[in-house]
């Protein structure tokens, strides 16, 4: 622990109480990597703060001792954008649990950050609301977590991403200073930066009070399974769908290997013998979703599936659900490990790409599962490989990366819901020039001119704020220190 | 500063450099010169141009929304961009689309709509200047603002730099989402070239419901009961002509054709029940008021009134009591579902007493009270409203808006003094 944080100690305990800084190596153990697991770091300390001016307090504590800090909601993230900082501090908000207040009438809901996702709709069922982002971890996902993520979900196709269903931010700048980003009505004057801290991964402040639109309970809800034979058979009936003017809720696929993997280990009973099966759940007021029904089932007929089934109830679409919930979890069973990608292609090149993945999997030796949201285009390939082999684990982070330059060759994007976090910084060049990142840097040293918060995500090599472009003869000042790595 | 010829780096920069006339004057201060660069490369070369010159910048497209905002503290050089005309793709079968900033909404429709798509905004003129406006019409119930539907952005910054964020796909959150800082900044901090939109289907059936309401909480009432799960709305406008007239609503509804017609049904007896003057009316086209926004009174003093939707009652009766208290009868329009409403008064009406009614109106609706929850910002309004008024009100966190125009611009040279808080 270096001396700037060792005399934090005293002051953050001051603040948030005895109970709330953890210094025993044990404990801090428990936080040293979030739901990507491959990077870890133990932090020097944690604190768990209760409210917004606790919060405030530390963030001011550790920028004017210079100690680095990270937010953490309840650390599911999948791209390491929770990693803590070796010498830095790492803010927990999973003692901020309070819904804070349901305006039904308005439509909204205030929520403190460590309230969970699925937390927020339990709120406002009763009054016949629910909040639409739905990431699959919703039932442990943080809310404040959801923000730094613009996390999306399953049914994000027809109902948008967190960024549409937020519409005020109190956040902690990095300096310290507790302040709202809009004002809940989503017409806030001035700049969006509401919007524009929406998806921040963490690095532009913590937050500390969420308002989030809330949005009527569809009144029909039907799901879809159809089997196909193939992958191609699936990708025209999706294209089919969105060609006939229908927007559904959510649009999955599974392949084979993926649909192996969710029998072994739920027993979904999907249709035997299917190469892809397509999840297609259609929600809104009765007599438009008995139509579409029709249509998609009529679609999916014409483009060759062997079998379809409906659900119109909870248990059944939950019976449906099943095996595409568990899909990555189910890999264990066929696999000793596995690296979960999330890269984005247009629709329309869906077909070309699990081409493209396949051949790049046979050359590899490597199997690779496809799971994805096909509406969307947000595909999750899922590397399969030995962990005990170093070679294996090597080549299965090279085709990992292979594919998601296949997503970027496409038009794509290599990170659809997952940002990019520690995890893909280093693939950031590949899809922007370095003239876009030093203009996506301005924001940050606008928010962040100190490089305090969460330093080291998002960002391959990030600048100094005031720092200008040019040949380097010296190591950069933040490499040199250890807060960030050039790759 | 002034410049009487067209300065060498600029005429070398872009093939469309004039002098300005009185017709390019914003908001009354007149600048020297207009460029129309054709490509954001020309774009970026004027910028870099105008950066090295001192050059203070206006961007503009057609020019409709021009007048909105403070005028400039200064304006030496309009940057226009109605070259920059071409619908660079539109891939349908992604539902999305690609367009230089300077393609009207109207322009772009008529392309999508051959392969039977929308982008689902109901505004008028250009892409760069509705993204700019941020302006959204009754379509922003179910749509979202322009900055919902942007989902890639080309833009120059005040020195020349040309920076892309976002992409072509519909999903995606690798980097900063710069399109939601440049949606509604006003052209302060850099000029937008190109953007990307994620596109809609058109609906089979779209149907109107129109209804008389007899009092502001009947009014609160019916907005609410329009919005129920079973009628699924798109929009939800409210119109109230005058304090002698009754406030109307109507109701959009879009979708399968069966589907409209029956859900249409539903919601005029569901609207009956409240006692309104006259009963519901259904037809296919949208009464002559609707999503007239800004538009409803041109020359006028025209504010957008923005508030938690639910508080619909309380802000329709501190609208009534501020125009008592003014002597004032303004029109009343707009998106009341999504809590905006614009408040029109002609330009006729006594400067002090506009601007008595719009410091009267923040009053009651919260003033100062912090945090904010809801705002009254004038769009346009005549010049001697303006010299009365703070356009734009309180503005929360305008610290660190001023902190990202500062990275931004430094030297202040885009549409200064044009935002928020004289940013």
């Amino acid at each position: 622990m270096t001396q700037n944080v060792a005399t934090l100690i005293p002051r953050l305990t001051a603040i948030c109480g005895r109970d709330a800084v953890i210094t025993d190596p044990l404990e801090l153990a428990t936080y040293e990597c979030d739901g990507l697991t491959s990077h870890r770091c133990r932090p020097a300390l944690v604190v768990l703060p209760q409210t917004a001016e606790q919060v405030a307090d530390v963030v001011r504590a550790c920028a004017q001792a210079k100690v680095p800090f990270v937010a953490r909601g309840s650390g599911t993230g999948l791209s390491g954008g929770a990693l803590p900082a070796a010498d830095g501090v790492l803010i927990v908000t999973a003692r901020m649990r309070k819904v804070i207040e349901i305006d039904a009438e308005s439509r909204r809901a205030i929520v403190e950050p460590g309230v969970t996702n699925l937390a927020v709709s339990k709120a406002a069922q009763p009054y016949g609301l629910f909040y639409a982002p739905d990431p699959s971890s919703q039932q442990v996902c943080s809310v404040g977590g959801n923000v730094a993520e613009n996390s999306g979900g399953a049914h994000c196709l027809k109902h948008g991403f967190t960024v549409h269903h937020v519409t005020g931010l109190e956040i902690v700048t990095p300096e310290g200073d507790l302040t709202w980003l809009g004002d809940g009505t989503g017409q806030a004057p001035g700049y969006d930066l509401l919007g524009a801290f929406t998806g921040s991964e963490g690095t532009l402040g913590i937050v500390t009070k969420i308002v989030v639109r809330l949005t009527a309970i569809p009144q029909a809800v039907t799901t879809l399974l159809a089997a196909f034979d193939t992958t191609g058979q699936g990708g025209a009936a999706v294209s089919a769908i969105i060609g006939a003017g229908i927007l559904p809720a959510a649009i999955e696929m599974m392949d084979a290997l993926s649909i192996e993997a969710a029998e072994a280990s739920v027993g979904c009973h999907y249709p035997e013998g299917a190469g892809a099966v397509l999840i297609v759940e259609l929600d809104g007021p009765a007599e438009d979703v008995i139509a579409e029904t029709a249509a998609v089932r009529r679609i999916a007929e014409e483009t060759g599936s062997f079998e379809i089934r409906e659900a119109a109830d909870p248990d059944d679409r939950a019976a449906i659900w099943r095996g595409r919930r568990a899909a990555f979890a189910a890999m264990g069973r066929i696999s000793p490990a596995y690296i979960v990608q999330d890269g984005v292609v247009p629709r329309t090149a869906l077909h070309d790409v699990l081409d493209r993945i396949s051949e790049l999997s046979s050359a590899a030796g490597l199997r690779v599962a496809n799971v994805f949201h096909a509406g969307d285009g947000n595909l999750h390939p899922l590397v399969l490989f030995d962990d005990s082999s170093e070679a294996e684990s090597a080549a299965a982070e090279v085709l990992s990366g292979a594919i998601l330059d296949e997503c970027i060759s496409h038009g794509g994007s290599i990170t659809g819901e997952h940002g990019v976090g520690v995890d893909k910084s280093k693939y950031m060049p590949r899809m922007f020039g370095a003239d876009d990142l030093d203009t996506m840097q301005l924001l940050r040293c606008a928010f962040d001119p100190a490089g305090l918060c969460n330093p080291g995500k998002v960002f391959p090599t990030p600048r100094l704020c005031g720092e200008v472009p040019g040949v380097k003869r010296e190591p950069h000042p933040l490499v040199a220190s250890g807060q960030a790595e050039q790759f | 500063m002034t410049v009487h010829s067209i300065p060498a780096e600029l005429a070398g920069a872009c093939a469309e450099v004039r002098a300005a006339t009185v017709a390019d004057a914003v908001a009354g201060v007149r600048p020297s010169l207009v460029a129309s660069p054709a490509t954001t490369e020309e774009a970026s070369a004027v910028l870099r141009a105008a950066s090295a010159l001192g050059l203070a910048v206006i961007p503009r497209g057609c020019g409709t929304k021009l007048d909105w905002g403070n005028p400039p503290e200064r304006a030496d050089l309009v940057v226009e961009t109605t070259r920059l005309d071409q619908v660079v793709e539109h891939a349908a079968g992604d539902l999305v689309a690609t367009v230089q900033a300077g393609v009207t909404l109207k322009r772009l429709s008529g392309v999508l709509s051959e392969a039977g798509q929308r982008l689902a905004l109901d505004a008028a003129g250009t892409i760069g200047g509705i993204l700019s406006t941020g302006v959204a019409g009754p379509l922003r119930l179910r749509y979202g603002t322009p900055r919902d539907l942007l989902i890639g952005l080309t833009i120059v910054r005040a020195d020349g730099t040309v920076a892309k964020s976002g992409g072509k796909v519909v999903k995606n959150v690798a980097g900063y989402d710069l399109g939601k800082l440049f949606a509604g900044a006003r052209g302060t901090l850099g000029l937008i070239t190109q953007a990307t939109f994620r596109l809609h289907p058109q609906p089979a059936a779209t149907a109107y419901v129109t209804v008389t309401c007899d009092s502001a909480g009947a009014c609160a009432r019916l907005v609410a009961a329009a919005q129920q799960a079973s009628i699924a709305p798109v929009a939800v406008e409210l119109h109230h002509a005058s304090r002698a007239d009754q406030v109307v609503l109507a109701v959009a509804i879009e979708g399968d054709s069966h589907g409209v017609a029956q859900r249409s049904e539903i919601l005029a007896d569901l609207l009956a029940v409240e006692q309104t003057s006259q009963a519901a009316a259904v037809a296919d086209r949208p009464p002559a008021w609707w999503g007239r926004g800004a538009a409803a009174q041109a020359d006028g003093t025209v504010m957008q009134v923005a508030f938690w939707a639910g508080r619909l009652a309380s802000v329709l009766d501190a609208i009534s009591a501020t125009a008592d208290r003014t002597g004032l009868d303004p029109l009343l329009e707009g998106p009341a579902a999504s809590g905006v409403l614009h408040v029109a008064i002609p330009a006729t009406a006594d400067p002090a007493q506009v601007a008595a009614f719009v410091a009267g109106l923040r009053t009651a609706l919260g003033g100062n009270a912090a945090p904010a929850s809801s705002s009254v910002v004038v769009q346009h309004a005549p010049p001697g409203v303006r010299e009365l008024t703070d356009l734009f009100g309180p503005v929360p966190s305008l610290g660190l808006m001023r902190a990202v125009k500062q990275r931004f611009d430094p030297d202040r040279l885009l549409s200064p003094g044009r935002f928020a808080g004289g940013i």
